[in-house]
C-alpha cells in the first residue's frame, strides 16, 4: 500500500457524502486496522451547495490531514465534479453520477459513468441510499477496504430500521462496479 | 492498540470526552459553527452521569454560569469560536480575578467578527492572551490532534483547578471538525486532579488568604460564607482601595502562573538537535510542518520541529535556547503573524525570522484557504517529491500594503540561500 491513499467523496450538501467519509474511515480504521483521517468541508447552507468530504488512508501515522493528490473520487453533481476534480491524481480514478454529471472532467485518470441515483430510486425504491451504494462502488474499484470492514462500518453506522436496505445497497454497488470494471 | 477501545472520533467529540474524563460536571453554552459539537456532546452525555448542560441566551451568561458553578464546586467548563470568545472576555476577566477554575474551548473560525464560520483559523491566539483587560494570568494549550484534544482537555482542567485560574483550549475548525482513531483511556491511565478544598473552620477561611501560593477554594454550600467579586479585594474576597494590597493581589495571581511555567509549558520537539532551520508551529498547523519535517529529513535536510502544546504562557525558554543555534525560525500560522511577534521577542535578533503567512496565501492562490492551510502553500516541497527548502512567500516589496500584497503573485523563496544572508 502507497504511504497515502487519498479519497474524495463530493456531492450537494445533504446526499450523505460527510456520512460515506465517515463509513469509509471507520472501515478503514477500526475494522480494517490502517490509519485513517477523515475530514469535510461545506457551506453555510444546510442543504445544497457543494459539499464535500475526504478520507486519508495510510499504513502510516497522517499528519497532513487535507487531501492534495486525489487516487479516488466521487461526484454525485455536476457542481460538486467540477469544482473538485482538479486534484484527481494521474491514474486516479473518478465515479460519477451518469444523470447529473454530463460533462466529463478530462485528464490522465480513469473515468467512472454510472447512474448511481437513478439505481437507487429504481431498485430500492429510496434514492437516500445512493450514497451507500457509491460506497460499494468504490469498495470494490479500489479494494482500499475490504468488502467486509465497509459492510460492518456502514452497518454500525445507519439506523436499526434501514439494516436491510443499506446492506442490499451496498450489495448492489459491489456488483455494479464489478460490471463496469469489466 | 486494544480493538475494543478505539473509536473513530471527531476532534469536538474528543473534546467532550476528555472533558468528563477530567470530572467536568458543568457545561453551559451557546451553540456556535465550529464548536457546537462539544455542545451537542455533552447534552446527551453529562446527564447520565449526574452532570448539568444548559444551553444559555448568549455567550456572555455562559461564562458566568460556569464561573458560578464552578464556586459551587464543579468543574466547568463552556466552549465557543471566535464572536463567542469576544463576548466572554469580560467574564473570562472576572474568572482571572476572582480566581475561579474553569475551561473555555475557543475552536478557531475565520475573523474578524462573524467571519468564515465553516473554515479553519489560528487568530484568535492572542485574543486568548489579551483579550480580557487588566493584567492578569493566562494558561491556554493547543492540541493538534483528536487522541490531544481529549488528553489537553483533561490536563486544561488540570491545570485550572490546581492554579486556581481560566484555562483556555485552543484549536481550530480543522482539527475540530476531523475524525481520527482514538483510544479512549481508562480510569486512572491520564492524571486528573482535583481542586484543594479548605479543612479549616468557617470563622477562619478567607479564600484568597496570601499565606497560600493558591488557597484553598471551598464550594457554596458546604459551610464556608465567603464573596466573591471583580473588584480589586483582600484575603476575605472584599473590596479594597488600599493600594498595597491591590498591588499585592495582582502580582499573586501573576505569579502563581510565572513561578509554575516548568510545570505549566509542554513542548514536542522533533529532529531539533543539529537543525540549523526550525518550525515552530501549533495547532492543525503543526500537523502540516511535522510532514514537511520528516520529508525534510528524508531527504537529507536538517530541519526541526517545536511544537508547543502550552501556548501560554508561552515556551519563552524554549525559543530562548533554540534562537541561540539556529539560522532560521519559520513560523507558520493560520493567521496574519501573531505568535511570529512573540517568538521574535524571545529570540532577541539571535537568528533570522520567517512568516510564510498561511492566510493570505490561501486567499492569494485563489482557492479557497481552508484546503490549504498546512504545508501545501507554506512548503511546496512538502508532500510532493521535491526536496523541502523553499517556503512560498509574499514578494518582498510587496509586504508593505496588504491590499497589494493580496494582488500580488506568490514567488518562491529559498530558505537555505537566505540564511547566509542577514536581513
Amino acid at each position: 500500500m502507497s504511504q497515502r491513499y487519498e479519497m474524495r467523496f463530493s456531492g450537494s450538501g445533504g446526499q450523505g457524502m460527510i456520512l460515506a467519509g465517515i463509513i469509509m474511515a471507520e472501515a478503514a480504521a477500526i475494522y480494517d486496522n490502517k490509519n485513517a483521517v477523515q475530514s469535510q468541508s461545506y457551506g453555510p447552507e444546510a442543504r445544497g451547495g457543494a459539499s464535500k468530504a475526504e478520507v486519508i488512508i495510510s499504513s502510516q501515522p497522517i499528519d497532513y490531514p487535507k487531501a492534495t493528490g486525489i487516487d479516488a473520487m466521487l461526484a454525485l453533481t455536476q457542481e460538486a465534479c467540477a469544482k473538485y476534480c482538479n486534484d484527481i491524481k494521474e491514474g486516479g480514478i473518478l465515479l460519477v453520477d451518469s444523470e447529473e454529471v454530463k460533462n466529463l472532467p478530462r485528464g490522465n485518470f480513469k473515468t467512472y459513468s454510472f447512474p448511481i441515483t437513478s439505481i437507487a430510486r429504481d431498485e430500492l425504491g429510496k434514492t437516500i441510499v445512493a450514497n451507500i451504494i457509491a460506497l460499494g462502488m468504490i469498495t470494490e474499484l479500489t479494494k482500499i477496504v475490504s468488502h467486509e470492514a465497509i459492510e460492518k462500518a456502514v452497518l454500525a453506522r445507519v439506523p436499526a430500521a434501514f439494516l436491510d436496505l443499506n446492506k442490499k445497497a451496498l450489495q448492489i454497488g459491489f456488483e455494479k462496479a464489478k460490471a463496469v470494471k469489466v | 492498540m486494544a480493538e475494543k477501545k478505539k473509536k473513530l472520533l471527531q476532534g469536538n467529540e474528543a473534546c467532550a470526552e476528555g472533558a468528563l474524563y477530567a470530572g467536568c460536571r458543568f457545561y453551559a453554552g451557546y451553540p456556535i459553527t465550529p464548536s457546537t459539537e462539544i455542545a451537542e456532546h455533552l447534552s446527551v452525555r453529562l446527564p447520565k452521569v449526574g452532570g448539568k448542560f444548559i444551553q444559555m441566551e448568549d455567550e456572555i451568561a455562559s461564562i458566568a454560569a460556569i464561573t458560578g458553578a464552578s464556586l459551587t464546586g464543579l468543574k466547568s467548563m463552556t466552549a465557543t469560536s471566535g464572536p463567542g470568545f469576544s463576548l466572554k472576555q469580560e467574564g473570562i476577566g472576572f474568572a482571572c480575578m476572582a480566581e475561579v477554575p474553569c475551561v473555555i474551548v475557543n475552536v478557531m473560525r475565520g475573523g474578524p467578527s462573524t467571519g468564515f464560520p465553516t473554515g479553519p483559523s489560528q487568530s484568535d491566539v492572542m485574543q486568548a492572551k489579551w483579550g480580557t483587560h487588566g493584567d492578569h494570568p493566562v494558561v491556554a494549550v493547543a492540541p493538534a490532534y483528536v487522541q490531544e484534544i481529549l488528553s489537553e482537555t483533561v490536563r486544561a482542567f488540570n491545570l485550572a483547578e490546581k492554579y486556581r485560574t481560566p484555562v483556555m483550549v485552543l484549536y481550530d475548525e480543522i482539527v475540530g471538525h476531523m475524525r481520527e482513531p482514538i483510544v479512549l483511556p481508562e480510569k486512572g491511565e491520564l492524571e486528573v486532579i482535583d481542586r484543594i478544598k479548605p479543612t479549616c473552620n468557617s470563622e477562619e477561611y478567607f479564600p484568597y488568604d496570601d499565606k497560600y501560593e493558591i488557597a484553598p477554594l471551598a464550594a457554596y454550600g458546604e459551610g464556608y460564607r465567603f464573596h466573591v467579586t471583580g473588584l480589586n479585594h483582600k484575603k476575605d474576597g472584599f473590596p479594597t482601595n488600599d493600594a498595597k494590597l491591590i498591588q499585592e493581589g495582582n502580582e499573586r495571581i501573576l505569579r502563581k502562573i510565572e513561578n509554575h511555567k516548568n510545570d505549566i509549558w509542554k513542548n514536542e520537539e522533533l529532529e531539533l538537535n543539529d537543525a540549523k532551520i526550525v518550525v515552530f508551529a501549533y495547532g492543525s498547523t503543526a500537523r502540516s510542518a511535522r510532514y514537511a519535517v520528516k520529508e525534510a529529513g528524508n531527504s537529507g535536510k536538517k530541519v526541526g520541529l517545536l511544537r508547543p502544546l502550552t501556548l501560554w504562557p508561552f515556551p519563552e525558554k524554549a525559543v530562548e535556547e533554540l534562537a541561540k543555534r539556529v539560522k532560521v525560525i519559520i513560523v507558520p500560522e493560520m493567521n496574519m503573524g501573531q505568535m511570529i511577534v512573540e517568538v521574535e521577542r524571545y529570540a532577541r535578533g539571535k537568528c533570522e525570522m520567517k512568516n510564510p503567512d498561511s492566510q493570505a496565501a490561501g486567499i492569494l492562490l485563489g482557492k479557497e484557504f481552508y484546503y490549504l492551510p498546512p504545508h501545501q502553500n507554506l512548503w511546496c516541497g512538502g508532500l510532493h517529491s521535491s526536496p523541502v527548502k523553499e517556503v512560498l512567500r509574499r514578494p518582498r516589496s510587496k509586504e508593505r500594503g496588504l491590499r497589494r500584497a493580496f494582488r500580488s503573485r506568490w514567488e518562491v523563496y529559498n530558505v537555505n540561500s537566505s540564511c547566509s544572508k542577514k536581513r
